[in-house]
């Protein structure tokens, strides 16, 4: 058989880059294979598909040697536009690729491009929007749609075209657990039933995982570093030295010194062959103990009966009831929509409730304007870019205080301090738009600690970061909290987020509080998982299938254990 | 012009009217005068001009003040719709020169779109919208001048410094970080 | 959203409605054109009688326009004070008379102002029915295939239909900067210096471009993957075909029109002046 993409010594620089950002990439990809392509951020692994659907050269100009060959064509020979009637790609975001004002337009654009005859759409739209099950919605604005439904127009704005290969750039980034899942779903039905060529772009390596691949790539530092099947790769060691997160029950095993091979099986935890490693699993489950629980600590923030809606009837949250402890590091999770955001409103005083009081340590904050609430509760934003107001860091830095008419040299001092704590000191004169992403997510934190508050609430703190620069964000986060004792709440919808970083979460669905507990408990309860539209953590399955009747236990346990490892590097169990 | 109309400039035509309608209702009120105010999305058509160009500009400052005005008043007043494209024109012809993709906006650059920016304004507010008036609605020449020298202030205020300051920061969005050293 | 008052469209099933969005937009263009050049009251006041029928026809319900429209009676009185203010006699001008009803001195009351002034309303009042009308009628998708019919460039279409589709984004985009901006301590109070009001701006706007200069980039590498300006023509899915209705619609408001104008203009002045 012919390979549909072929790169052969295929070498690309871009433009305005002076190092190649692929190298030598020798890779086929057969017609009909669902391939899944991973390697953290910067890897090359977009640019990789960036060759393949000709935004390389034509949009992101550079100079490439070797050949590439997809579907018979050289993508920089054909074009873009020739290029589109091979390969469909869905991007990462879903607001961005959703151009038509209703669902119908949006599915139909690519038609409208081509000079389709009305008629013929009608019925071309109806038909891929029944494989993808959108038809109730053709008529919708995307402001009424959720994001798993935004991208499932996506996926019908590129089927309609009846392409060959569907490329999936981060199909999972801004979805939560259980609408991801859905749509890995939905990607392996398409797979199935059209005999396409899919190619998957995502660090998520677990959550793809969820359906079957045929192959997994890794991309690091330009170079293919592994093309395996997924059963030989998860027993190797290739993705933990690139930087990409294993799934967490062969993490699991693999701390309780379990020996995996491909035999074992290791894609899926429901199909694992576990009888091999059921003993050490369970003898290692004896041994780590949990330290005792943090003792009760004085309330940072109390929400008491919250009520809140627009139209009256019609409510947003109610009966919200929780306590903040200083100090602490807390989750609020649901799905999008849930109401988390319009918490956190609330919270920082940009709406009002109808009903209940918020109360920051003991006393009641209704009167307080949102500028003096700011002064104690600081909120960092999802995306930096719409908190950066001033071209230099040191003045972005400091716009709280100066604001607030604090004198210039204290100013200077505090700000000093602030960047030093943030690891920004040695860039504070540079200009905010030289740095990286995750930079700037620093330079909006160190904006909001300059001011000193007491609590912090970050909103999806880590959203479209690769491991390692996860790590980095929820790491210093950490040592926010350990060392200066600021008390940190992230609304997030990152299971792993809230399993290793923090130590309690509130569970929002519908409007209401449905769970206020550890995580491992949250993540392990099927029916709050189910409602909030998490996913139980397969650390669940781990131990059930291991006839471990813990679970939630077991789950605490590893994430002790990992906290331990990664403070310390990999330990001996005896060590504990 | 050398500039090609490609999907970049529709869809900048795209996003800028949405920016411009959005900022309609952001105003701050500049004087009891009605018609005039210091106008944030003055700063928005500016800004785009300078970056992509006259005809993109001009799209914007007509749609945008058109649809804008009837979404949000239910009224379109077209003596001061087209001043917008006037004003969006002047300033978009001499994008090139401005040199802020290249990142090369500075004094002399500054100078120059200032220069271009008050002329611009000139044109459109002291001229073009009162005489629109006069000729549209036979309104009273005084009080038509009187409001367009309003609007001409409020303009080259928004335009002056928030034009300049955005495009400041947008030139060095180009600059390279290779440039730059890490301090002690 | 909650406490806009951005107009918008609302789907009901009149015969206003079915119509095709360029009859509509025609209708609304010679209609506003004459309405402009005329200032003969007799055609005003048909004019308006016929705005405010075709907008009952529509059945266009207060709430939808409500607000918009008691802005639009502020404005409107703002404005003839204004008029008075800057130019208490420009109806003498006009009209070539004057009969001082009260006062005396500069700003003494004649009836040639105050007829000036009530044409000025009407003006102001025959547009504003059909403006909100075409705006709470006209379904936006079929409004940009419409323009393309009218034989301007698809890519004009295009981009009114994505100004249209990201208002909604970059509103709440607006409020969400907002919003931290106002947490970090910036209020946007009118209290303060021009300067500082200035400044304030700003702290909203940097973010506010700057974040929409990324999503430029992004929708256009998404329409170019599409194959967006692939050909000279496009089709468009919300196109609607012109309808008798449409016919008689336009053969109307061109014929109402070029009366209207012919009789405002037989005289030579585009006054009508009843004091002579």
């Amino acid at each position: 058989m012919t390979p549909i993409i072929e790169f052969k010594n295929y070498t690309f620089k871009y433009r305005s880059q002076t190092e190649p950002t692929l190298l030598d990439i020798n890779l086929s990809i057969y017609p009909g294979e669902k391939v899944l392509i991973v390697g953290p951020s910067g890897s090359g692994k977009s640019t990789l598909a960036h060759c393949i659907n000709g935004m390389v050269p034509f949009s992101f100009p550079g100079e490439s040697t070797g050949t590439l060959t997809v579907n018979g064509m050289d993508p920089a020979q054909t074009g873009i536009f020739g290029m589109s009637k091979s390969v469909g790609t869905v991007l990462q975001d879903t607001d961005g690729q959703f151009i038509g004002l209703t669902v119908a337009e949006d599915v139909a654009f690519a038609l409208e491009n081509d000079c389709v005859a009305q008629e013929k759409m009608f019925e071309l739209v109806d038909r891929v929007a029944e494989t993808v099950d959108i038809k109730r919605l053709l008529e919708h604005a995307p402001t009424e749609l959720s994001g798993g439904q935004k991208q499932r127009v996506s996926m019908a704005g590129v089927l309609v075209d009846d392409v060959d290969i569907l490329l999936f750039d981060e199909p999972l980034a801004n979805l939560d657990p259980a609408t991801g899942k859905r749509a890995i779903d939905l990607i392996d039905r398409i797979h199935r039933e059209k005999k396409k060529t899919v190619l998957i772009i995502e660090h998520r390596l677990e959550d793809v995982l969820y359906r079957d691949v045929d192959r997994i790539i890794v991309i690091g530092e330009g170079r293919v570093v592994a093309d395996q099947k997924p059963d030989d790769l998860l027993v190797s060691d290739v993705l933990i030295r690139e930087g990409i997160r294993e799934p967490l029950y062969v993490t699991a095993l693999k701390h309780a010194g379990c020996q995996l091979t491909a035999e074992d099986k290791p894609e899926h935890i429901e199909t694992m062959r576990l009888e091999r490693h059921r003993e050490k699993i369970r003898e290692w489950y004896g041994k780590v103990t949990l330290p005792d629980p943090k003792g009760e600590k004085e309330p940072a923030l109390e929400i008491l009966d919250l009520d809140f809606s627009y139209i009256s009837g019609n409510p947003i949250l109610a009966n919200i009831h929780f306590r903040i402890n200083r100090g602490e590091m807390l989750s609020i999770v649901g799905k999008n929509g849930a109401g988390k955001s319009t918490l956190s409103n609330l919270i920082c005083g940009f709406l009002n409730p109808d009903r209940g009081k918020i109360l920051l340590n003991g006393a009641d904050i209704a009167d307080k304007s949102i500028k003096e609430r700011g002064e104690v509760i600081g909120l960092v934003m999802q995306n930096p870019n719409q908190m950066i107001s001033k071209p230099m860091i040191f003045d972005e830095v400091a716009l709280g205080l100066t604001v607030r008419g604090v004198p210039e040299d204290e100013v200077k001092e505090r700000v000093g301090e602030t960047l030093k704590i943030c690891g920004l000191y040695p860039f504070r004169n540079w200009p905010i738009s030289a740095l990286s992403f995750g930079q700037k997510k620093r330079v909006t934190i160190a904006s909001i600690l300059v001011m000193n508050p007491s609590v912090l609430i970050l909103d999806e703190p880590t959203a479209g970061q690769d491991y390692r620069h996860y790590t980095e964000i929820m790491e210093f986060l950490k040592e926010l909290n350990e060392k200066y004792g600021i008390t940190i709440v992230m609304i997030t919808h990152d299971m792993h987020l809230m399993l290793e970083y923090t130590d309690r979460a509130i569970v929002i669905a519908d409007g209401q509080l449905i769970a206020d507990d550890t995580p491992a408990n949250v993540l392990t309860n099927e029916q709050i998982a189910d409602r909030a539209y998490l996913k139980k953590t397969s650390l669940y399955d781990l131990a059930v299938k291991c006839g471990i009747e813990d679970a939630s236990g077991f789950a605490e346990r590893f994430i002790y254990y990992e906290r331990q490892v990664r403070e310390n590097g990999r330990l001996q169990t005896a060590d504990l | 012009m050398k500039q090609k109309f490609g999907i970049k400039q529709v869809v900048a035509i795209g996003i800028g009217t949405a920016l411009f309608i959005v900022l309609t209702n952001a105003q701050v009120p500049f004087m009891i005068v009605p018609n005039t105010a210091l106008q944030s999305r003055v700063a928005v058509l500016t800004f785009f001009s300078a970056i992509y160009g006259p005809i993109v500009g001009a799209a914007i400052g007509l749609i945008g003040h058109a649809l804008g005005d009837a979404l949000f008043y239910g009224s379109i007043w077209w003596s001061w719709v087209f001043p917008e494209a006037i004003f969006a024109i002047a300033v978009g012809l001499f994008s090139e020169r401005y040199k802020v993709k290249a990142g090369g906006f500075g004094g002399k650059e500054i100078v120059l779109f200032n220069v271009i920016q008050v002329i611009g304004n000139a044109l459109a507010w002291i001229l073009a919208a009162p005489v629109l008036d006069i000729a549209i609605y036979a309104e009273p020449a005084n009080k038509v001048f009187g409001q367009g020298a309003f609007a001409f202030l409020g303009n080259i205020i928004v335009a002056g410094v928030l034009g300049t300051l955005l495009l400041l920061a947008y030139s060095k969005v180009g600059a390279k970080s290779g440039s730059l050293s890490k301090e002690d | 959203m909650a406490g806009s008052r951005l107009l918008t469209y609302k789907e009901k099933n009149t015969w206003i409605h079915r119509l095709s969005g360029v009859t509509k937009m025609l209708f609304f263009l010679l209609w506003s054109i004459t309405g402009m050049l005329t200032y003969d009251t007799r055609i005003l006041i048909v004019m308006l009688i016929l705005s405010f029928v075709i907008f009952a026809l529509s059945r266009t319900e207060w709430a939808q326009v409500g607000t918009v429209f008691k802005f639009i009676l502020l404005f409107l009185c703002l404005n003839l004070l204004a008029v008075y203010a800057f130019s208490p006699h420009q109806g003498t001008i006009i009209y070539g008379t004057e009969t001082v009803l009260a006062f005396s001195g500069r700003y003494s009351l004649t009836a040639e102002q105050l007829f000036y002034e009530f044409n000025i309303m009407l003006k102001y009042l025959t547009v504003t029915p059909v403006v909100l009308m075409f705006i709470v009628t006209t379904n936006p998708s079929e409004f940009a295939a419409s323009l393309n019919k009218l034989g301007i460039s698809y890519n004009v279409g295009y981009a009114i239909a994505i100004a249209l589709r990201y208002v909604p984004d970059v509103q709440a985009d607006f409020t969400k900067i907002k919003h931290a901006q106002e947490a970090r301590g910036i209020e946007m109070s009118s209290k303060t210096s021009l300067w500082n009001r200035l400044k304030k701006m700003s702290m909203i706007i940097f973010p506010l471009l700057f974040s929409s200069m990324d999503r430029i980039d992004v929708v256009s590498n998404a329409m170019e993957l599409r194959g967006f300006g692939k050909h000279k023509k496009r089709t468009w899915y919300m196109a609607r075909k012109l309808t008798r209705n449409d016919y008689l619609t336009l053969a109307f408001v061109v014929a109402f029109a070029a009366i209207a104008l012919a009789i405002t203009f037989s005289d030579g002045s585009r006054f009508y002046n009843p004091f002579v």
